[in-house]
């Protein structure tokens, strides 16, 4: 049977980085992903991210992804693309679901002394009426289309939410030479920053506050061919008698996201509801170990967050994963992790971050009363 | 969200399990994400409730008053991703 020091799974920012630092302390790190690419999704980010400079402000995600993929050749990572982890059993046993060359697939069975899980989020779904119509999609699928796949999703769009990626991916369909016809968000106010919306704004695009999507509307091809908005009310249900109809072949849904925790219940670690950070995630503790023994966790997994706070996760679950394994000294690796705990602080300032740091504690302290000691995968 | 729920509409893409059925699964005596499941398989397709979970906890909430967090989550089994037969029987046993 295959055997590696450690099994990371997702190479996002939080995976690659903490193979980097598995990788660069001497253990054996395979690093597998079930897309095409690696790097999750930095290569989408085509907008310089915000900061101070010790997390790469000014610099594009797409960049940071192509450092991060160099960084952990050099640390020796093996890399399978295309290839799922479908089973985590006990005794660290793994079945993975490998893509091979040829484009087949093949079940490989390995055991890995530390797995790191960090398979990132998914996006969530809003319903109304013909919500399943061809046409609607997730503001992030819509953004690999144009960013990735060089696609763009359709001609005319109307965005529902106004969040970051909200804010973002509107821009960037305008860019892609898409027609944003307009912005729906329910709340009363901008859910993203304002540097972000004051682009939209200069475009000329509407944003309509406290409105939502009550219908998309399905034409004779059986694809979306508008949207019904509505007002909303201060519970967020529509008012009726306001209803108005917007034409539009797309309908991009940016309502958040949620952490993505199969493998993370497969291998049995407890979890706790954290409403901020999207729904149920594991226990963890600060050296990002969960509650099963050798099992650690990083990134939107964990709750969701940004691309920086994944990848100082990862390095702490990277550190801790090489101390567990005799690669560095108790001491030295606490050092290294109390330094990224400091970043993180300054990173989890401000009103969107404060609010996680807070939270990011209650975690860790349920984890204290909870968990104390983990124990193996059962 | 806020929209007005129809019977009708479709909850769960993968199984195509649709609000009327989670509703009156719920009449049945579902109290969580797992007893839905367990009643309508709104969660057990392609996707295993990558889309519908959410939707399925939203209706939860709505029809018993409950918190999402009582709403729960379901439980992952392996192969927690489509892996076919072939694959599993070339491959190495555990």
């Amino acid at each position: 049977m295959l055997e590696k020091d450690v099994l990371v799974i997702g190479a996002g920012p939080a995976g690659l980085a903490a193979s980097i630092e598995a990788g660069k302390y001497g253990a054996s790190v395979l690093l597998v992903d079930l897309n095409m690419q690696p790097g999750g999704q930095l290569f989408k980010q085509i907008h310089k991210f915000f900061g101070s400079s010790a997390h790469r402000s000014g610099t594009r995600g797409y960049d940071i992804g192509k450092q991060l993929l160099k960084e952990a050749e050099e640390s020796d990572v093996e890399i399978w693309m295309q290839s799922t982890v479908i089973g985590i059993f006990p005794g660290n046993k793994i079945a993975i679901e490998k893509g091979l060359d040829s484009g087949e697939k093949e079940m490989v069975t390995m055991q890995a002394k530390k797995i790191i899980i960090a398979t990132g989020a998914s996006e969530n779904a809003i319903r109304f009426k013909g919500w399943t119509t061809p046409g609607v999609m997730g503001a992030g699928a819509a953004q690999t289309m144009i960013n990735v796949n060089h696609v763009k999703p359709g001609q005319k769009i109307v965005m529902l939410g106004t969040g970051n990626v909200g804010l973002i991916v509107s821009y960037q369909l305008m860019q892609a030479g898409c027609d944003v016809v307009s912005l729906i968000e329910a709340a009363p106010k901008i859910g993203g920053y304002a540097v972000h919306a004051a682009k939209i704004r200069r475009a000329g695009v509407p944003i309509r506050l406290q409105h939502t999507i009550i219908e998309a509307k399905k034409g004779a091809d059986g694809c979306v061919c508008g949207c019904v908005i509505a007002q909303v009310d201060e519970h967020f249900q529509p008012i009726p008698g306001t209803e108005e109809t917007i034409a539009c072949d797309t309908i991009a849904l940016a309502a958040g996201l949620k952490p993505t925790m199969d493998l993370v219940k497969l291998a049995g670690c407890k979890l706790t509801f954290n409403g901020p950070f999207g729904g149920y995630i594991p226990l963890h503790n600060e050296r990002m170990e969960t509650s099963c023994e050798g099992v650690f966790v990083a990134g939107d997994t964990t709750g969701v967050e940004e691309a920086n706070t994944a990848l100082e996760e990862g390095k702490i679950a990277g550190i801790s994963a090489a101390e567990d394994l005799g690669l560095l000294t108790a001491d030295a690796a606490s050092d290294k992790r109390a330094e990224i705990w400091d970043r993180l602080h300054s990173l989890r300032l401000g009103p969107f971050g404060e609010r996680r740091m807070i939270e990011k504690e209650v975690v860790m302290d349920e984890y204290k009363e909870r968990i104390g000691t983990p124990s193996p995968i059962q | 969200m806020s929209a007005e729920l129809t019977d009708d509409m479709i909850v769960c893409r993968c199984e195509e399990v649709t609000v009327g059925e989670i509703k009156e699964a719920i009449r049945e005596g579902a109290r969580d994400i797992v007893g839905v499941k367990r009643r309508t398989r709104a969660g057990m397709g392609l996707c295993q409730g990558r889309t519908c979970e959410k939707l399925v906890q939203q209706l939860l909430v709505q029809e018993l008053g409950i918190s999402p967090k009582e709403a729960g989550t379901s439980s992952a089994r392996p192969p927690v991703r489509p892996v076919t037969f072939g694959e599993l029987a070339k491959g190495e046993v555990l």
